[in-house]
Formats: structure tokens, sequence, C-alpha cells
């Protein structure tokens, strides 16, 4: 606790020295060095609706600062984002900036630079997204941040750093992106640290007393990941080609002499399409998930290889009300072996998975304020999960905002169902600068 | 003289007189065509820096500050580039449209928070910009073949022109009337009625300036008199022809924002 109140106060007394007028002149400090900085300081507090076993009622309980500086000159652009936390609901955890925890994340540490005309290169830790999906990924497997998602805070927070290098080829037929991850930069995945969750193998919820904890690969250059994307854009449509190699983002899978959770190896590919249709727009996405430590589908301790299609469509529906809808399936390939390879009275998967979503945005008071719902249903596992919140900004650096993750299923084995008891409300105060 | 040639030098006269008379005052169409090059097509291309005050009915300010680029593409087409610098939420955020005449917006959001350049889909033109009083289509420019012009009036400086929609159910108003300057071809007041035919919005020109030839205006009001707010934009930092390349509106420079908006 006092280390954690430490870094805070050190780092307000640093930021309010740096900004001090420098005596006699119009500029400050970070002026003169040509250093831009921003960030804000958020506080939000969420609670549980339910009571949980395995967890504790508060759900979020958390005072963050983000100072984001940048330099900006002829020749790069350097960035780093921190984020400076203190996290009340976790128990003491020491500073790890791979994973996140303790009181300093690393957000962004990077420079961007031009080497030839048709390249561009940022090296460092970045945040990675692309893909068509809205809060779905097919052919985005950049490291996710899933606890953050499900407990309340901004959805920026989805997505987790990576340490890569990216290149971006701008050859005149198309453009290319190779992000190059030279050690494996998982997802910051359900853990039961925060979130009760299903445990396959004890075939119960599970929480804080029977925590996850994945073998990352961790061999430098040994165990690194690949991700390509080609795109291009002809008639009014971005069409994209993407591949990947690497490994399964969360642990999927088990090592049956330690029982430890593992990440086995996963190549991917796939396909997307966006353009316009009558007055919106429509995505198109698939990929192919290949287990390659399994590519028959009979060890039960490697996710099988599935297939994954995504359809979507956004719309404005009246006056500052957008809405988005999408089908999304998980098909799993090789489904008799994975039945077969099943414990008995371990709770099978189905062999589709379908999920729809819908997102309603509704802009009101001069567009200061945000209504918004977001959905997935999924009428083959027969659960839910729904994200209202309302966001308003009271002045330019002033902002509030309030909302729930609520969690519903017929089973507590299906994706969301297994985190009903996680269903939380929470609200938040950001100030900006 | 036969009376073939007398015919045609009769008709060859009438052609002079024709357009010596035409030539006095322009017909409406051609008003209305040199008004919207004047305001959105200036130059081959163009940069300004723009600070939006917006002022609620209350008094309370809101500050939007944001630098544009706009690129002239192939016929009436063109290329916008918006890149945010105020408030602090919304800092580096960008904004990219590719104006397609006749047709819906190309438009993508690029969010420095997720390193996302998102494609959005095509909204209605009469949506506030970023919350003010001014509508998107105003930044962007409406179709002049979209309202049926007639002009009104003609005083020693200016054209007053009421134009009418063609298809009343897609916006909000019944006319607008607008004041177009003689010389400039500017227009410097815009009046619109809503379906009862009564006033409840006006955009005016407050300071018109000339810029490397170009008659540009660089302080711009409007007033939604219904909510009783009202928005100032002042542009400042005005360049024509900078030889902007089409490449910068590309997802390329989203990622990585040309120098014409950062500095």
């Amino acid at each position: 606790m006092g280390s954690k109140v430490l870094v805070l106060t050190i780092v307000c007394m640093w930021i309010s020295i740096l900004s001090q007028t420098v005596h006699g002149q119009d500029e400050t400090v970070l002026d003169r060095l040509g250093i831009d900085v921003h960030g804000f300081l958020d506080m939000r507090g969420g609670i549980r609706t339910q009571d949980d076993p395995y967890e504790r009622d508060t759900s979020l309980a958390e005072v963050r600062m983000q100072v984001d500086m940048s330099k900006i000159s002829d020749v790069a652009t350097l960035q780093v984002r921190a984020d400076f936390l203190y996290d009340d609901v976790p128990e003491d955890r020491d500073i790890d900036l791979e994973d996140g925890t303790g009181e300093i994340d690393l957000r962004g540490a990077n420079v961007l630079f031009s080497p030839f005309s048709i390249v561009d290169m940022k090296v460092g830790r970045q945040i990675l997204t692309w893909g068509t999906g809205d809060l779905l990924f097919i052919n985005d497997l950049f490291p996710k941040d899933w606890q953050s998602f499900f407990v309340g805070r901004d959805e920026e927070y989805l997505k987790a750093p990576s340490d890569a290098v990216f290149v971006s080829l701008f050859p005149a037929f198309a453009n290319i992106d190779v992000a190059y991850t030279p050690r494996f930069d998982a997802d910051r995945y359900i853990s039961g640290e925060r979130l009760s969750f299903w445990d396959p193998m004890g075939g119960s919820r599970s929480g804080r007393e029977n925590m996850v904890h994945g073998d990352k690969p961790d061999g430098w250059f040994e165990d690194d990941e690949i991700s390509i994307r080609v795109y291009r854009h002809m008639a009014g449509c971005e069409l994209a080609l993407y591949g990947y190699n690497g490994f399964w983002k969360s642990p999927k899978g088990m090592d049956r002499q330690t029982e430890n959770a593992t990440f086995p190896r996963l190549w991917a590919y796939g396909a997307s399409l966006q353009g316009p249709l009558g007055s919106g727009l429509l995505s198109l996405e698939a990929g192919h998930y290949v287990s390659d430590e399994d590519e028959s589908g009979k060890d039960p301790f490697v996710p099988n290889s599935e297939l994954r299609l995504l359809a979507g469509y956004e719309r404005e529906v009246a006056k500052n009300l957008t809405a988005k809808f999408q089908y999304y399936l998980e098909y799993m390939q090789d489904y008799g072996h994975y039945k077969a390879s099943l414990e008995a009275g371990q709770k099978a998967r189905d062999e589709d998975r379908h999920v729809l979503t819908l997102r309603l945005t509704k802009l009101v008071l001069n567009q200061n304020m945000t209504l918004s719902f977001f959905a997935y249903f999924s009428p083959s596992d027969e659960d839910a999960y729904l994200r209202p919140m309302i966001k308003y900004k009271v002045t330019d650096s002033w902002l509030v905002m309030a909302g729930g993750n609520v969690f519903t299923g017929k089973e507590d084995h299906t994706f969301f169902g297994q985190f009903e008891k996680n269903t939380n409300v929470y609200a938040a105060v950001r100030y900006s600068f | 003289m036969s009376n073939k040639i007398q015919s045609f030098l009769v008709t060859a006269l009438w052609i002079c007189i024709a357009t010596v008379v035409f030539a006095q005052e322009p017909g409406v169409d051609e008003i209305i065509r040199k008004a919207n090059d004047a305001s959105y097509y200036a130059g081959r291309d163009g940069r300004a820096d723009v600070k939006m005050s917006i002022a609620d009915k209350k008094g309370s300010t809101r500050v939007r500050e944001f630098s544009i680029l706009r690129l002239n593409a192939q016929g009436k087409d063109q290329k916008f580039y918006v890149y945010f610098k105020a408030p602090a939420d919304v800092r580096k955020m960008a904004y990219l449209v590719w104006k397609n005449a006749g047709k819906d917006d190309d438009r993508w959001l690029w969010l420095p928070a997720l390193n996302l350049v998102k494609r959005i889909a095509p909204g209605d033109k009469r949506t506030s910009f970023v919350g003010s009083d001014f509508l998107y289509e105003d930044v962007s420019g409406r179709g002049i073949e979209e309202d049926d012009h007639v002009l009104v009036k003609t005083t020693d400086s200016e054209y007053v022109i009421k134009s009418t929609p063609k298809d009343a159910q897609s916006v909000e108003f019944s006319h607008y009337n607008i004041w177009i300057d003689k010389t400039t071809f500017l227009p410097l007041k815009a009046e619109y009625y809503d379906k009862n035919g009564k006033l409840y919005r006006s955009v005016e020109a407050k300071t018109v300036e000339t810029i490397q030839g170009y008659p540009t205006v660089t302080e711009a009001v409007a007033s939604d008199l219904k909510a009783g707010s009202s928005t100032k934009n002042v542009f400042s930092n005005i360049e024509y022809d900078i030889g902007l390349k089409e490449r910068i509106f590309t997802e390329r420079f989203l990622r990585r924002p040309p120098r014409e908006v950062t500095r």
C-alpha cells in the first residue's frame, strides 16, 4: 500500500515540476525540450450485484494516472505512455511490465520512423490492432486484456500492449504490415484473480483459491510471433489478407504431467472485406486457426483447429444514433475426436458456436453525452453479455461515466454463462490534461 | 442582300445582343456554382488551423481545436484530413474523409489509444460536427444540385438567393436564404427556416481576408436560435497550394500524421 501511494505522489510532483514555467520565460521545461505531455487522472469503482463465493464483492477500485509523452521531430516520433495505478482489488503484486501488474503499466514506449520512402517502422512497446470486428476478433491475434474488459475499465484497456517491431511497406500494388514480436505476448487472461470462471477439469466455477497460472513460452526469438496483413483499397472497399504464426493467446492447453495451463502453438490465416452497402458499412471476415500441436483433434489437452466467420453491418438509423449488428461463428473441426477425448462428466462445447452482437450508440446534449449499449448473445450457448454505458463530458476536462457488465446464461460452463457471478456495475470520474 | 444573308445577320445580331444582356449579371446557377467554388474549392489544396468555441445558452464554453487539410481530387471530389488538438480527450484523433460528389463519403477515424484506423459508416451530413452548431455539411459542402435556387434580389454588393431542397424529407429546413458577395462570390450569411417557416438557424462570415489571392473567411459564427447556442470558428495559419500529395489522405498518414497538421 505504501509503495503505491509513494509512486503516485512522486509522479504528481514530477509532472507539476516539469510544468512550472521556467523562471522569467513563457515556455515550460517541456516546451523547451519539444516534448508534448498529456494524460488523464481516472478514478473508478465497481461492485458485484450478486454474491460470488470465489471473489471479493468489489470488482473495481482504482486511481489511475496516464501520462502520454511524445516528441515529434523530422526524423522520428518518440512516444512513452505509462499508467500509474493504485489498484485496491488484487492482492499486492510486484511490478511486472510484461503482465501489467503492480503500480506501473507501461502502455507504450516506441519510436516511429521512416527508413525509406515506402517503409514506416514502429519499434518498441505499442498497442496493435487490426481486423473489422467490433469487440470480436478473428485475425487480430494481438494480446487482449479480458480482465479489464469484463470488470469495467475503459474499452481502450481491452487491448494489451505488445513488445514488437511493426513494419509497414507501401509498394504500389498493396500495403503490407508485418508485426514481429520476439517474445510471445499472451493475453491478460482470466486467471481467477478478479473474475470467477468455469474450470473444466474441476467441473465447477473457480476463482481466487484456484487461480490459473499459464506456462508462458518465454524464449527470446525462440518463442516468437509474427503477424502479417496485406491490404488494398479498391472500388470503395478494403480487402485484406492475414497470417499469423505463434501460440494460442489464452492458456487453452494443459500439460498432462504438471497439470499447468499451456499455450499451444497456433498458426492462422484469413481475409476480410469492408465496404459501403446501401447507406451503411458492410464487414466480412474469416479465419482458419490451425492448432499445430494437434492437427487431428485427438489430443484432449490441446484445443482443436477452428474456422471463424464474421459478418457485420453498421448504419446510422436516426440522427446521432448508430447501430451495428454482427453475426459470428466458431466452428470446431474434428468435433468427433474432441467429444471422444472428453473425460466422463466433462461438459462439451458445441461444434458450432453462434454469436450475435448489437451495438447502439446515441449522442445527445450537443454530443456531450454518449449512451452506449453493446450486447453479445449466443443462441446456441443460450448465454449473453451486456455492456450498457453512459458517458457525460461535464466540461472539456471532466468526464463522468457509469455502466454495467451483465453476464447471464442457462448453463454454467458456456463462454459468457460461466461469468454469471461477476455481473457488476461501475462508475468513474476522469480529468484529462 | 440575299434573304439568307439577311436572316443570318439578324440572327447574329440577336445573339450579340443576348450575350451582352446576359453578360451584365450572371444567372443564379452560375452564382451558386461560383459561390460553392469560392467557399470549398479555392486553390488546388489548402490547410488551416481552426479554433471552435461553442457557447451554450447559459454562457459556458467548450473549445475544439483542430487542423484541417483539404485536397481537390478528380471532378468535384475532395479529400479532407482533420487532426484534433483539443480538448485533451480527443487529442491526436484524426478523421479522414474522401468526399465523393453525388454519393456517400468514405470516412475513417484514427483512434490513437488503440492504434486503430476504423472505417465508419457514412452519416447524415446534417448532423452536428463535433458537437458544435456547425454541421458536417457546413464543413464539407452541400451539393449545389440538391436545391432549387432562385435569385430574389440583387443589391450593389450582394446577390440574395432563396434555395429550396428538392427532397424536402431529407432535411430539417423548408428553405434557406443566402447573401453572396458580388466581388468575391463568398456567401456572407445564410438563414435557415424550419418547416413552419420560422427562422431557426443562421451562419455568418464575420471576417473575410484575402490570402494568396483567394478571398477567405477567417471568422464565422453559426447560431442555433432555438437552443440559444452559438459556435464561433476562427481560422488561422491558412495556406493554399502547398502541394499536398493525394497519398497523405490514406491510412499510412493517419498512423504517421504529416507535418502539415502536427506543427
